[in-house]
């Protein structure tokens, strides 16, 4: 690898695009809640009540959602999060306040980094948010509001409909690219249409599980998609120096209807 | 077309004193500004060249305020007859565009020409007779197929200044080729890349040239349907056109090639971006965050259009970056 490449790499992770506003990290009972949320979203306090009911919540800067300010395309936003100047984090779920369906992705870094980019569809204008469970129990929320025209969860995919793209679905092209930090980075895309089931006519569709393993077997990353993922998903993923042995990643997971995804990706 | 009425006697009187007026070129002037209040564009046509007039719009992106009058517009005002060079954002700009005509000339419009399916460049259809109304097959298609959406999107975008606004679809497909029309000697030259049928018209008497959106000047290009490659294959195209003044699709019309190599250096720069990007493994939100060379800081809303255009052109790069690690 270049190094004009690694260099690039590492100036993307000391200058990430837009932050989390940086509330200091405040405990919000359900109560306080809707007060204290820096992105000021009518639906926050549903937004406790369905993913955190009883549970610690606190706003935390440490949680970075960057994304454009403007969705060009509401099909294709891309969101990257990163929770890893949290120490801990055990799993990080990332939410729409305004989409119809609410949840967008689940994931457990195990030994990647606590960090993921993909993109998402919208439906409207939206915060769009993180949040970094650390082992404590504690959800830590970071998030950014996004503007949209919309329409992004109720558009049919390119894909449902063209046997072209049946032929292809599940399967997965990737490479592994070396950091800077002396960690790698794996980025990696599934064809699969990723119906949402509010499309007139077409049903639910989409990839549910997707783990990721070194050579050894050890797991690097465990992810539960739901349907606002963007169609054929692109993730990017970041592991430390030395957290996956050997020079290959293996991509394994199904989809809702059973459908396998099985596959290496290489440097 | 119908063919010249003129004597063959005073077209030859006509071509001799071109040189001498084309020197008279108006100098660069600051475009009014639209009176949002009274949904007044303001229009105000330049005669860049004898009979060749342009009503030059703003450097910027669609407001409320400026009612989408972001756009160069033109016409050529013939011997028997006025050649149309796209209608603008809206029924409101397209009707006090002809009314702007009218102040110049009587003839009859005999041809309006959209140079591609951008909703700047057409959405004036409603005011023009619909039977001059003309583009190349695929805008035609284009139209159709988006043309209600970027209506849509342009009441969102300019508000109010659009009411009255439909769609047109012009009827009559456009040949390459050249031909007179009302009297004034026109090329028609199709090309692609901004869109997937970008029109240009060479006004050979005054060897005038109007790009539409192939050419932006001292403003950022714009990518929604662009084939960067296929743009820049059109660019060289145009260079071998022998011309006196160039009329991009936005920003000032220019008398020396200043249009083309602004363009070219800015898409030559986003086309190895993107690939570069795409190669270094960079996520999209990475690219949104890089920041702009220096050299492009003039071209105005070059951040906004920087970041449209990751969302436009790198999808296919990276993915021709992991497809090709897949083959492998």
């Amino acid at each position: 690898m270049r190094s004009s490449t690694l260099i690039v790499l590492a100036m993307f992770w000391l200058y990430p695009l837009t932050e989390a506003p940086a509330a200091p990290p405040a405990v919000a009972t359900a109560d306080e809640a809707v007060a204290a949320d820096p992105l000021d979203s009518a639906r926050w306090g549903d937004m406790v009540k369905t993913f955190f009911p009883n549970k610690r919540v606190v706003f935390d800067a440490r949680v970075k959602v960057a994304a454009p300010a403007i969705a060009e395309d509401s099909l294709n936003v891309p969101v990257s999060v990163d929770a890893s100047a949290l120490p801990g984090v055990e799993e990080v779920l990332v939410f729409a306040d305004f989409n119809p369906i609410l949840a967008v992705l689940r994931f457990e870094p195990k030994k990647a980094r606590p960090a993921l980019g993909f993109r998402l569809k919208l439906q409207q204008s939206s915060p769009v948010r993180a949040a970094a469970r650390t082992a404590d129990g504690v959800w830590h929320v970071g998030g950014t509001w996004i503007t949209a025209t919309g329409g992004g969860c109720t558009a049919p995919s390119t894909g449902s409909g063209s046997p072209e793209w049946q032929e292809r679905l599940n399967e997965v092209s990737g490479r592994i690219f070396p950091r800077i930090d002396g960690g790698e980075r794996l980025r990696m895309r599934v064809i699969h249409p990723m119906d949402t089931g509010l499309a007139p006519g077409i049903p639910v569709f989409h990839i549910e599980e997707l783990t990721l393993s070194d050579e050894s077997g050890a797991e690097l990353m465990h992810i539960r998609a739901y349907e606002p993922v963007s169609e054929n998903p692109l993730f990017t993923i970041d592991m430390p120096g030395g957290a996956a042995a050997g020079k290959r990643i293996r991509a394994q997971g199904r989809d809702n209807n059973g459908n396998r995804i099985d596959a290496w990706v290489t440097q | 077309m119908r063919p010249p009425a003129l004597p063959r006697a005073l077209l030859l009187v006509g071509l001799a004193l071109t040189p001498a007026l084309t020197s008279t070129a108006a100098p660069p002037a600051v475009p009014a500004v639209p009176d949002a209040a009274h949904f007044d564009y303001r229009l105000d046509p330049r005669e860049i060249a004898p009979g060749v007039h342009v009503f030059v719009g703003l450097r910027e992106d669609f407001t409320p305020a400026n009612g989408g009058n972001i756009v160069n517009t033109g016409f050529l005002v013939g011997t028997d007859g006025v050649i149309v060079i796209d209608t603008g954002p809206s029924r409101r700009y397209g009707e006090q565009m002809l009314a702007a005509i009218r102040r110049v000339t009587a003839l009859p419009v005999v041809l309006t020409i959209n140079t591609h399916h951008h909703p700047d460049h057409f959405l004036g259809n409603q005011a023009f007779p619909a039977a001059t109304l003309a583009a190349l097959p695929e805008t035609l298609r284009g139209i159709q197929k988006d043309g209600e959406a970027f209506n849509e999107n342009l009441y969102r975008m300019s508000g109010d200044w659009m009411k009255g606004t439909e769609r047109v679809t012009p009827a009559q497909a456009l040949a390459p080729g050249r031909r007179s029309v009302g009297g004034r000697d026109i090329e028609i030259v199709a090309l692609d890349g901004h869109t997937p049928a970008d029109l240009v018209v060479v006004d050979h008497a005054t060897g005038t040239v109007f790009a539409g959106d192939l050419l932006f000047h001292d403003r950022a290009a714009t990518t929604p349907h662009a084939n960067l490659a296929h743009w820049l294959a059109a660019l060289d195209r145009l260079e071998t056109i022998p011309v006196k003044r160039w009329v991009p699709g936005h920003g000032d019309p220019a008398g020396d090639d200043a249009p083309i190599r602004q363009t070219r250096s800015y898409l030559e720069w986003l086309a190895a971006t993107m690939r570069d990007g795409a190669e270094s493994g960079l996520d999209m939100t990475e690219m949104l965050a890089r920041p702009i060379p220096q050299r492009f800081h003039g071209l105005a809303e070059v951040e906004r259009e920087y970041r449209r255009s990751v969302v436009h052109l790198y999808p296919a790069e990276e993915q021709a970056v992991l497809e090709k690690a897949r083959a492998r």
